[in-house]
Order: C-alpha cells, then structure tokens, then sequence
C-alpha cells in the first residue's frame, strides 16, 4: 500500500513541487497550507510522514510538531522540517519538540525522495 | 531538477501575490506601531520568494531576496528599528525583488550592479541596527550566499564530531589503498527514547544495506524483563558491518544516521578488505564481526527489521511508526483553488456564447410551431433557457475578479504623489470586494493611476493652503467601485478645489477647442478636461502632465465599453464617474425593429416602453422633440433619422417610444416601430471587426441569423445633441410650441 505524506507549507509553489516529486517516487501526498489545516488533515487521514515548513501563517511548524507529539496516536509519526537555511538554531529547537529530521530548502528531487525513504521506509 | 521546471509558472504566479502582499504589509509599517504579524507576513512573503527561487536556480534572485530576508528578520526580532528611510529602502527592495523575478521569469541575468545600491542600503540599516551576526561583506555585490545555497548535501547533513575524528586517522591510512571494497563497522547505540522523535531504526538499517552488503547484529543485552518492559522505549543497539565500493564515503553513512546524531551514540570505523577474503564475494562470506562488540545474540540479515527471538516482539510493534493495516484512505485536504489557463476560460465562454446563439435559433423556429401541440417540447426548451442562462452566467462568474487588484495599488501611488507634491493625502477606498471580468480590472490599473494622480496633482490643495480656507490639512481621495445597473460603477472623489471653470475655458480656447464667446454649461465646461490635447497645468509637472491626459483616460475607459464623467464644485472637490460593463461577452437585450432594422438594446437600460398621447409630446424650436413621461420632460430621440433608416414610423404615436435611461440617471425616449421580445445576444466587437460607430456599442448574431447593432444608450444621447446643433429639423407635425428655458433637457 502506498505511504502516505502530507506535506504542510504555506507556499504553493513548494506543495506542488514536494506533491510532484513524491507522486512520481510512489507516495500519495496530500497538502495543508498550515498547522491548523494540517491538524484537520491527519485528523482525517492515515499519514505515514509529515513534511511541514516552519514559518506558517496561523499556526506554525514548531507549533503543529508539538500539537502533534501531544496526541498519543502521533507519537512515532515521522516528521520532517523544512528549514531554508542549514540554520543550527532551527534545527535544535525543531529536535526539542520532537521532529523526526530536517530537509533543507531549496532540494532536489532526489533528496528529498531519499530523506523520505529513510524515514518511513 | 528539471521535472521542477514546469512548476516555475506556478512559482512565478504565487511570486506575484507575495509581492503584493509584502509591499501592502510594508505600505502599512509604520515607524512606533510595529504589528508583527503584519512583519511576519512580509518576511514570510520574501522567504518563499527565495525558497522556490533556489529551487529553481536563481541565484542572484536568491541572493537579493536573503538580503531583504536578513534585514524583515531584523525588524521581526526588533534588532532593526522601523525608520521612515527603512521603509522606503524595504519598498524598493521590495520592487527590485519583482524585476529580479521579471528577468528570473524572462531568463535573462540581471544587469550587472542591479541589485548593489539596494543591498548597501539595506546593510547600511543592519548595520546600524543591535549587534548583528552579518557583518556587511566589503564588496557591495556579493554573489549569491554559496554556502548556505550550495548544493552540497554536506550541509543537510548533522554530522556527530567525536565520528568524525574517529575516522580520520582511518581514512587517511586507507587512501593509499588501491580502489576495491571497504569494510566499515558501524556501533549504532540509540538513546532508549529515539522512537518519540518519529526515527525508525530498522529504516536506518535498511539504509545501510541499500550503501551495500551489510551484515547486521542485534545487541539485547539491554533489553529488560518482560514485566518491566516500556513497549514506547527502545532497549537494543546494533553492529552493522558493511562492506561497499569506493564510492560510499563516510558523508553517505553518516547520512543515514543524520537526523539522530544527536540521539545516540555510534562509531564507525573503516578498513581495508581482509586480505583472506578479498577476492571472494562478499555476500557469501560475511566478515566477521569484531571481537570489542558487545555479545551478540543474533544476527539478523538486513532484509527486515532485526529479530531476536520473542522479547524482540514488542518493540517491533512499537518502532513501527503506525499500524500499517488497511484503514480508509480519505481524499486529502487539497487546495480550494484550481489555476486555468486564460485561454481555456475563453474558449468556454465563446462556446456559451455560441450556445445562446443556438438556443435563441431554435426559440425562433420553435415560435412559428401550431400553438397547443408539442407542450412538452416547449417546456424543455424553456429549461433549456433557463439552463443557459445559469451557464452563461456561471461562466461568466469565473472570469469576475474583484477589484481589489487593482484598488490595492493605490495606496502605494498615493504615497508617492503625496511625497512628490508635498501634500498631505489620505486615501479610502470602499468596496474593493465588487467583481468585474478580468479584462476590465486589468484594463482598469492605466486610467485610475492616472486619474488619481490627476486629483492629487491637480485637485488637491497644499495643506497650508487647505488650511487658509478652513479644510484639515490632509486632503481626502476617495476610491469607491459598486454594481449598480449591471455595471460596475468607479468613483474617484477628492475634496479639493474643484475644477477651476473659467481656467479651463480660457485654456480651451486658447488651444483652440472652444470658439471664443461661446457659452457652455458647467457641465460642458467641466467635461472639456477629456478632450485630446487638453492640459491645465501651467507646467508640466512631473506626475500627471507627463503629455497623458484625460483624454487618454476617456480612450481606455471608451474601449471597454465604458463612460466617464466628471461632477466638480468650485471649493469643494471634484468626482469622477466611471461606468464599465461587468462582462465583454453576452447581454441581456431587448430587440426592437425600425423600419427592415433590428436593433438591440441593453436591457439594464431600459425603464419602460409606451405609446405617447400627442398631448404629451412639445417641441423645442430649433432644438429637440421632447416627450412629457411620468411628470418628467424626456428628449425625445428618432432611430430612424439618426441611423438615416427608411420606411420607419415617424410619428411618435404611432409608434414605441421606449423609455431608456443611462448610468448617470439622464433619461431619453427613444422612437422605435416595434419591439420584437427579450433575448440573450452575445456580443461581437465591432472595432475588432468592422470600426468603431457612434451609438453603436457592438454587434450581434441574432436567432434568425441577421446581425443587429447593439445601441449605447449614452452614445445616442450624444449623437441626438450633435444633430441639434448642426442641423435643427423641421418640428415634427403633432408637436406643440414649448418657452424653450423652461427645460432642462437631458
């Protein structure tokens, strides 16, 4: 069966292009412009990973990673950050609430495809 | 990175908005009042710029935007203080970031230094800001941040430094070895609660193998007893030895632990091959393991998850992120919005509007059916009717935008004028929310920029001056649009001076347009200020005598099928009125016949139809016929001598007179034989085809196949004036003597 991924940023341009690429690497993907959305998709849905961007407008990543941690269900579920920057600072605050690894932006396809067989297979 | 190419459109799009949006957060940063969502917004707006710039490879756009990113970054941890001069650097970064993506988009590398002046600026408030970790580089011009752009996986990668130094004495012993296979021993000892940060350690597993062979020990000497077992904590480590070519370096391995580094500890060490086995396969002779490794208690092939015997079952459950069962797959929460290619839209509404065409065809001949019969076929065409007109206008809906996108430049413009004139201004704008086609909002941005510039520059007093005369300082423009008589109807109000009559004349005719000693109304004085060539400002000032002048502005309004006009008062201020149709392709109409000729008329305008008393009708002598309607005194307008038609019904009671009335309210009678019914007509541009004719808004294909004119009610009113002053007709036979001051014809 195929993986799930919802991939959370507030840029359509980087959903249709995280969407795009896994698509073609063989996930399903769907897409949230938020935490707050992105809370009511995996609320609707089995995810297998999260891919969420940081800097979001009404509810941010570090935010939604901690909301997610919270829930039991959501303990062990993947999540990656996308940071811009290889920004220490980011990546530190990020592990404290509980995210699974990080992917810098801007990536290439096959990055990404290989950040995300390593974490959820 | 080529499959991303074809998201550049949507990049260049979405880039498009955020500009928007950071240069109307940044419109609205003022010094003292820092609303840091409003600051969040615009670094987020830049942020995605650049983030989908590097996707795509645009360095020097990449470069600019992380230097106006690193100083909204400033403002939003109040390192950088909001000046004024911070502002007006941020808004032209903010426009250099769009001719950055404008020469992104065109693939052409910007000009050389483009970018130098902007960037020193914005480090010159960074600098001048708290403590910064930047320090301005010397070179003005500095390339595109490499190093946090690099495309270097080196970067995305944490790597754990007590590994690193391990390995560095083994790599520089191997490198004099000759390229063939490496053995790497891989200690891999997670912290017990690895799990809650989502990390599976049998994917890193899996990982390894995918570098190579790999061989894999599962450590259980930690593994505690069945009753004090925590299924949620992780009590085993691994010994993975793995034996790959050359090419798998030390980056590779430890990219495959990268988002646990921290989490846990793990050695890796090299060395050559065994010189026993290294000429037979690997994967039947696995190298032992070493003798420092913990006990082992099994080995486990890498295909899956390491096993140990029973106690190992628990913590498979709960490594596994989540159950991999069935479960419902649910469609995602995916974006409210689709884009469509304009042309795509277009072709839908020629194929609407051919449809109505169709469907008009078949209303006629179905007409001339035996009444009674074929109830049921009349029935279904009258649905269908129904059902196009739905469509039509659903159709047509996708097309409407509001005018905000252009209502939200504004503000910026106003900004600028106020600052160039030295005038105090303030600018509301209502109802934003108010949607029109796309082709007229975009139409729209040329002729508003100019208008309101024309009524700061022109309008609007100083504010000394304003205050000489009793006015607050700051003057008021005030921008509205609403739907009134489905139009869409723009006005553009200042309270400023007003329109200084007797200048405009003495202007007009100076320049010739006016005959010296003609007397014309305020109207027709105020409206002189549309005609080619006309400009009143004694110099040319640098906003809007730049040679484009109302007159410019009526063309482009004109062309879309629209009217302006202008309503002034001396002290108080002037209003302009611009009127546009909400769509370019279909209308409502009413056709009516004159003589052989059909003609349509837009039903919005039409107030009633009637068949006048000859009491009611008077003449103006060496004027216009008028018509008393409703207590009102209507003029009165004949189709068929404007349109030099024959065999048409002179005699007003004899025949239609069809009440119409225009946008701003004037009212006039127009003599017609008959009318014929309602219908859907869609509209074919006569300009496009033809040329453009007075009174004529555009054509039509009617049922029947003939084409008809569609008529412009406004423009008839002017050709009827036109004909009053040219050529006075005979009075028509039953028209009584009417004292001509006692009107006020329309």
């Amino acid at each position: 069966m195929k993986k799930k991924v919802l991939t959370v940023d507030d840029s359509r341009t980087m959903r249709d292009m995280v969407s795009f690429t896994l698509k073609g690497a063989g996930y399903d993907v769907v897409e949230a412009a938020d935490g707050q959305q992105a809370l009511g998709v995996i609320g609707a849905n089995k995810v297998d990973l999260v891919i969420t961007d940081l800097n979001m407008p009404v509810m941010d990543g570090l935010t939604l990673i901690r909301r997610l941690r919270a829930t039991p269900a959501h303990r062990t579920l993947p999540i990656l950050m996308l940071t811009t920057e290889a920004d220490e600072k980011k990546k530190s605050e990020g592990r404290a609430v509980g995210a699974t690894g990080w992917i810098v932006k801007p990536f290439n396809p096959e990055k990404l495809i290989s950040v995300v067989q390593k974490v959820c297979g | 990175m080529e499959d991303l190419s074809r998201f550049k459109q949507t990049y260049f799009d979405e880039s498009a908005e955020l500009l928007e949006v950071a240069e109307a957060g940044l419109l609205r940063l003022t010094p003292g009042e820092v609303d840091s969502d409003e600051v969040n917004a615009i670094f987020r707006a830049v942020h995605s710029i650049k983030g989908g710039g590097g996707a795509f490879g645009f360095t020097e756009l990449v470069a600019f935007a992380h230097e106006f990113e690193t100083v909204m970054d400033g403002v939003r941890n109040n390192t950088v203080p909001v000046t004024t001069e911070l502002v007006d650097t941020l808004i032209r970064a903010n426009d250099l970031l769009g001719q950055m993506l404008a020469y992104a988009r065109e693939g052409d590398p910007a000009p050389a230094g483009t970018t130098d002046g902007t960037v020193a600026a914005l480090r010159r408030h960074l600098s001048g800001g708290a403590p910064q970790a930047q320090a301005p580089a010397p070179v003005p011009s500095a390339p595109a941040p490499a190093p946090v752009y690099a495309d270097d996986e080196d970067d995305e990668a944490g790597l754990f430094g007590d590994a690193m130094a391990a390995i560095a004495a083994a790599r520089a012993e191997e490198d004099p070895v000759p390229p063939g296979k490496l053995r790497w021993t891989i200690v891999f000892r997670p912290r017990s609660d690895l799990l809650m940060s989502g990390n599976e350690p049998a994917f890193m597993l899996r990982a390894l193998r995918r570098l190579g062979d790999a061989t894999v020990e599962c450590h259980t000497d930690a593994l505690p007893t069945l009753q004090n077992l925590e299924a949620e904590l992780l009590h085993l480590s691994w010994t993975v030895t793995l034996i790959a070519d050359a090419d798998v370096d030390l980056d590779k391995i430890n990219d495959v632990f990268e988002f646990v580094a921290d989490d846990c500890d793990i050695r890796i060490t090299a060395e050559a091959p065994p010189p026993v086995s290294s000429g037979t396969s690997p994967v039947t002779d696995p190298v032992p393991v070493a003798a420092a490794a913990p006990p082992a208690v099994a080995v486990a092939t890498p295909e899956a998850p390491p096993k140990t015997p029973g106690a190992d079952a628990p913590k498979a459950e709960a490594a596994r992120p989540r159950p991999n069962g069935g479960g419902a797959e649910h469609a995602g929460l995916t974006s409210h919005t689709i884009r469509v290619d304009l042309d795509k839209i277009d072709r839908l509404v020629n194929m609407v509007g051919e449809m109505v065409i169709t469907q008009a065809m078949i209303a006629e001949h179905v007409r001339e059916l035996p009444p009674g019969e074929f109830q049921e076929l009349l029935e279904g065409l009258e649905q269908l009717a129904q059902h196009t007109r739905e469509l039509r206008e659903s159709v047509m809906s996708i097309r409407a935008q509001p005018v905000s996108s252009v209502f939200s430049r504004m503000p910026r413009l106003v900004r600028e004028c106020a600052a160039t004139t030295g005038k105090e201004v303030q600018l509301v704008t209502s109802g934003e929310t108010t949607e029109v086609d796309k082709t007229v909002v975009e139409n729209l941005v040329d002729p508003l920029t100019h208008m309101i510039r024309n009524s700061i520059d022109h309008g609007l007093e100083g504010p000394e001056e304003r205050e000489r005369v009793g006015k607050p300082r700051a003057g008021t423009v005030h921008l509205s649009a609403q739907h009134r008589s489905g139009r869409i109807v723009i006005e553009i109000t200042d309270n400023g001076r007003g329109i200084n009559r007797p200048k405009v004349l003495s202007k007009a005719i100076e320049k010739g347009l006016v005959q010296p000693g003609a007397t014309l109304s305020d109207e027709e004085i105020d409206n002189l200020i549309f005609l080619p060539g006309f400009s009143t400002a004694d110099q040319v000032s640098n906003l809007s005598g730049r040679g484009v002048g109302m007159d410019v502005v009526r063309r482009n309004i004109t062309s879309l099928g629209g009217r302006i006009g202008v309503y002034s008062t001396p002290g108080e201020g002037s209003r302009f009125v611009l009127s546009l149709p909400l769509t370019l392709a279909v209308l409502d109409g009413m056709v009516i016949s004159v003589g052989e000729e059909r003609f349509v008329l837009p039903l919005t305008n039409i107030v009633e139809s009637l068949r006048p008393k000859a009491a009611d009708l008077h003449g103006l002598v060496g004027k216009c016929d008028v018509m008393m309607a409703r207590g009102e005194y209507v003029r009165l307008v004949y189709l068929h001598q404007l349109f030099g038609i024959p065999g048409a019904v002179a005699d007003p009671t004899r025949a239609l007179v069809v009440l119409v009335e225009t946008e701003d309210g004037a009212r006039l009678g127009l003599v017609v034989d008959e009318v014929l019914g309602q219908q859907q007509v869609v509209i074919k541009s006569l300009e496009a085809n033809f040329r453009r004719l007075d009174g004529v808004a555009a054509a039509t294909i009617l049922g029947d196949g003939r084409v008809a004119l569609i008529l412009d009610v406004a423009g008839l009113r002017e050709m009827s004036r036109h004909m009053d002053s040219r050529a006075p007709r005979p009075p028509s036979s039953p028209v009584a003597a009417l004292p001509a001051p006692a009107l006020e014809p329309v």
